[in-house]
């Protein structure tokens, strides 16, 4: 499809955003909700009590068969053949050259019943991507995509609404980066204790039918609709990694502190090994890194980093905190530059913003007592 | 929210109030709704002189940032210090306590070239299409 007659995509919750008055954008190839009230009244829902997420933007593919672990390996960093069933891991999707295509999440459903959760915007690439690598293994991909919707609810009440709209039983089964199936009103439903935020929370896969019924029970529940915005601003808090912003195919993991989603230990020849073994044994030579500014102003995506009034780096992303009431950011800056501590300057139109590196994430969930 | 019939406006979404030579600027309801959470608002100094048309500060949302423009000629006499601790008012009172600056004006006939509160309306009519 040629950009002048591609329309955008709606998700099966499309007719509820219209319907609760949500500001629509395009966002990959999708119309989705940006904000509903406004994006600090949503992110403070979420770090306050509960909010949901319309991710159904995201792509979904289950892989089935015997070997369908095994090209799961194959196509992650990480090893997610160690997964019993109902269980999850964060991983990235390399390129031969260690470029990373995607970051995703692998769940184990089954023995022989896997499911990848790739970003919106690269939900085509790896299709193709996977496509092209499974044709070796005894395994089958099944495009999810757009025969379900996905719901993520997020926050410090996020399982307590939950538990009555999908049953305590199931939900407090879930311990955290776990996942489980159970039935919803007649429709399969899949959650998992995952999510993009910094909260606690499940993200839920549901049969497309059943996506809107599931949306609206929750609203009931007294979950807050949030959107787009929100998401953002509080996975930055968090330093959750932006696919585009903070990493790309020209990105390796262990520039941005995904060494932990690199495994080599079981000899797996999974794509871009070789890469990442050199890649690994090298000094990197950038660091990503959180800022925060030490005065008014807002740093964002593609502000010059300065120290000594050299450039030395790149904000990936930057906004403005509303947890904390200043602008943070992350971007890469040479290593002796990415101490915490370390002050430097961040080019904002021609303004010099002071900024200082401060440990990773921004923000982390108080410890419940 | 009605847009204030005493009030001029501009195509870049900006109003002024006239009282005798004095000009006070601000944002409309309709762009501070546009914008979502108003966060940073860089305004110019008192004394500083701003022309019709041209760049006179920027305003920053957790969305994203936008330039401001200035209606009218004239000498900055106030900028509204509040809004360093309190951008919000800009989204919660736009056309009170949410004001940016005001100015000496220095070619009361600019006015002339500006939108009424009706034409204003019919504008982002329009541009809402």
């Amino acid at each position: 499809m040629s950009p002048e007659t591609e329309t955008l995509l709606h998700t099966p919750l499309h007719g509820e955003h219209v319907a609760l008055g949500a500001r629509l954008v395009p966002f990959a190839g999708w119309e989705m909700p940006v904000q509903y009230a406004g994006i600090v009244e949503e992110h403070n829902a979420v770090r306050g009590a509960a909010g949901m997420f319309d991710v159904s933007h995201m792509g979904r593919f289950e892989v089935h068969g015997p070997d369908a672990g095994r090209f799961l390996r194959h196509v992650s960093t990480w090893d997610v053949t160690t997964l019993a069933p109902g269980g999850g891991h964060y991983a990235a999707a390399c390129r031969e050259d260690g470029g990373i295509l995607d970051d995703v999440y692998v769940f184990r459903l089954e023995d022989e019943r896997w499911l990848i959760v790739v970003n919106a915007s690269n939900a085509p690439k790896m299709r193709d991507w996977m496509a092209r690598h499974v044709a070796q293994f005894d395994a089958r991909l099944v495009d999810r995509h757009h025969s379900t919707a996905m719901i993520a609810v997020q926050g410090p009440d996020a399982l307590a609404r939950l538990d009555a709209v999908i049953g305590a039983d199931f939900v407090r089964s879930l311990k955290p980066r776990r996942c489980g199936e159970t039935d919803w009103e007649g429709h399969t439903l899949f959650a998992s204790r995952t999510g993009y935020t910094g909260e606690d929370g499940l993200e839920l896969v549901i049969e497309d039918q059943g996506g809107p019924a599931l949306w609206r029970a929750l609203l009931e529940a007294g979950v807050t609709p949030c959107g787009l915005g929100a998401r953002d601003t509080l996975r930055l808090e968090a330093a959750l990694l932006l696919y585009g912003n903070d990493i790309d195919e020209e990105t390796n993991p262990f520039e941005v502190g995904l060494d932990w989603v690199v495994t080599f230990d079981d000899g797996a020849e999974f794509l871009g090994r070789g890469a990442l073994v050199r890649a690994k044994e090298r000094d990197v030579t950038r660091r990503l890194v959180c800022l925060r500014a030490l005065d008014r102003g807002i740093m964002r995506h593609g502000h010059a980093i300065r120290n000594d009034g050299a450039d030395v780096g790149v904000v990936t992303s930057g906004g403005f905190s509303p947890t904390l009431g200043l602008s943070i950011g992350l971007g890469f800056v040479p290593p002796a530059l990415g101490e915490v501590g370390c002050r430097l300057e961040v080019d904002v139109r021609g303004k010099a913003l002071p900024v200082e590196v401060v440990p990773r994430p921004l923000y982390k969930r108080p410890k419940k007592n | 929210m009605v847009s204030p019939p005493e009030l001029k406006y501009t195509k870049e979404h900006e109003w002024v109030r006239v009282e005798g030579d004095s000009g006070t600027i601000g944002i409309t309801d309709y762009a501070q709704d546009q914008l979502g959470d108003i966060v940073f608002v860089e305004l110019p100094a008192v004394g500083a002189e701003i022309s019709a048309a041209q760049k006179l500060g920027e305003i920053e949302s957790v969305k994203a940032v936008s330039e401001l423009f200035a209606p009218v000629s004239g000498e900055v006499t106030e900028a509204n210090d509040g809004l360093a601790d309190s951008p919000e008012s800009v989204n919660d009172d736009p056309y009170g306590d949410g004001w940016l600056i005001k100015v000496r004006l220095s070619d009361p006939a600019e006015l002339d070239k500006l939108l009424s509160a009706d034409e204003y309306e019919a504008f982002i009519e329009a541009e809402g299409d």
